[in-house]
């Protein structure tokens, strides 16, 4: 049973055992509007929880994109950077960014669980 | 949403229009602005380069010069040739300081009895006080305050307008006139911001939300926001005032000599005119071009733009993604040396210099009406 979790950057982490998929949710991606390039992490790289992982371009500007854990990119998706409006269809789907082996998995358990953002997106209006 | 209730945002008459159309409205030079609607940026991008597109852009200053002298004061102001403006034309053209730089980009229209002035929205109090101090002794000035501003753009505004008003039909680009649109009285302008034919509608603000519901009835017509018409100006090869051309650019620099008539090179007398003239007899040492990036990644403005070593060679002054080019695309200065068509550059974006070129501009045709 993999479970989403969100940070406050808008990005969610999708546990499956010892990896994890990355990505925007689908406010970030309403916020972004259309989206028309992505640069991913190239697979080896370390990230740091928190750290700048990707870049995720609309027409009218360019946003980071933060890792919500730390560990090692195993995958990047490369479909997304050919079809970057993928992001804007499917944002916890098709539009995922990588996959993270975790190197600190009790880091999941401190981003917020679904009603936890759903409680969240409400303040934010 | 995020963004600051900010509570001193002026509305256009068109605000309630603009929700009621599901817009998200942000910030911008004071008021509250439509920056796309649902269909999103690159939809009415598109829209407005197969249809037809209205922007509401009544943020816009209007203004009415009057006075038998107000052709020649307006000179005093501007290179551009407003003597020889005929009734019923109009004509693109900047307000120069004394040391050649530009403080705002206008359109003049010779509405017969007196000159429409559309003037940006961030400048328009500045520029109004110019006006006042300059010419305001000689030249009746009054700002239109009470009017909203309309433009529909794309290559079926044309059977749109001559469906409302068929008398538009006989317009020329870059002229102006009277006309009753579903019984108000406006004044129009074959003109527009996007490289698309089209025109600019100037309206009594209390009825500018009935003209603009009749236009988006009309079959070919969708809303597009302020971000559509940054990408589809951008395409067209247009300035940004504040971005592209501001105090520290000339005239000549920025491309933008076409604007300054025969007579008025021969004569000068507009502020900064020697300067201006000089550059235009020895040429600018920098210039205004159309960038190209090689690959997918938009290069934003003040992008540094380097030469093959590394060495800064300009500045990205707009820049962001073309939806009909499905591309990054930019505008910026670079030395005179590399503003050739062809000429290779490196665009710093996050650390790394990333190969791209100058194309000429527009980077779409333009298709205004002949």
């Amino acid at each position: 049973m993999s479970e989403m979790r969100y940070t406050k950057d808008h990005e969610w982490l999708r546990v499956e055992g010892q990896t994890a998929t990355v990505g925007i949710t689908d406010y970030a991606q309403t916020q972004l509007g259309d989206v028309v390039y992505v640069e991913l992490p190239e697979p080896g790289v370390i990230l740091a929880k928190g750290g700048e992982a990707a870049v995720v371009e609309s027409v009218k500007a360019a946003s980071e994109v933060y890792s919500p854990a730390s560990g090692e990119v195993t995958q990047a998706n490369q479909a997304l950077v050919e079809r970057p409006g993928a992001i804007n269809t499917d944002a916890t789907g098709e539009g995922w960014f990588y996959k993270i082996r975790l190197t600190e998995p009790a880091q999941v358990a401190e981003l917020m669980d679904q009603a936890t953002y759903d409680a969240y997106l409400a303040e934010l209006g | 949403m995020t963004e600051p209730q900010a509570t001193t945002l002026f509305e256009t008459p068109l605000g309630d229009l603009h929700r009621e159309l599901g817009a998200r409205m942000v910030p911008f030079a004071g008021y509250a602005m439509p920056v796309q609607y649902p269909a999103g940026i690159i939809a009415e991008h598109r829209h407005t380069r197969e249809h037809a597109g209205l922007f509401d852009v009544s943020h816009m200053g209007q203004v009415a010069l009057r006075g038998p002298q107000a052709a020649r004061a307006l000179e005093t102001m501007v290179p551009g040739d407003v003597a020889g403006l005929e009734a019923g034309r109009q004509r693109y053209t900047l307000f120069t300081n004394p040391s050649g730089g530009i403080l705002d980009d206008l359109m003049v229209t010779n509405a017969g009895d007196h000159l429409f002035v559309v003037v940006n929205a961030g400048c328009k109090q500045a520029d109004i006080e110019h006006l006042i101090v300059s010419i305001g002794g000689r030249v009746g000035i009054e700002v239109l305050a009470d009017r909203a501003l309309l433009a529909l753009q794309g290559p079926e505004a044309a059977a749109v307008m001559e469906r409302l008003a068929p008398a538009s039909a006989a317009m020329g680009f870059m002229s102006g006139r009277d006309l009753d649109i579903a019984g108000v009285a406006c004044f129009v302008t074959r003109s527009g911001y996007t490289g698309e034919d089209g025109f600019e509608i100037s309206v009594p603000a209390n009825r500018a939300e009935a003209v603009a519901r009749v236009l988006l009835a009309q079959s070919e017509v969708a809303p597009v926001g302020l971000g559509a018409r940054d990408s589809l100006r951008l395409e067209a090869g247009l300035c940004l005032y504040g971005s592209d051309i501001d105090t520290t650019t000339t005239p000549i620099e920025a491309g933008l000599a076409w604007t300054i008539g025969k007579r008025r090179r021969a004569e000068g007398g507009f502020p900064g005119a020697e300067i201006i003239l000089g550059q235009l007899r020895d040429g600018p040492a920098r210039r205004r071009v159309g960038i190209r990036p090689e690959g997918k990644a938009p290069a934003r403005a003040h992008t540094d733009i380097v030469d093959a070593v590394g060495r800064k060679i300009g500045e990205v002054t707009s820049g962001g993604f073309g939806p009909s080019l499905d591309a990054p695309i930019a505008m910026g200065f670079v030395e005179t040396a590399f503003a050739q068509p062809g000429s290779e550059l490196g665009l710093m974006v996050r650390g790394t210099a990333r190969p791209a070129r100058v194309v000429p501009l527009p980077f779409v045709p333009h298709r205004y009406r002949k």
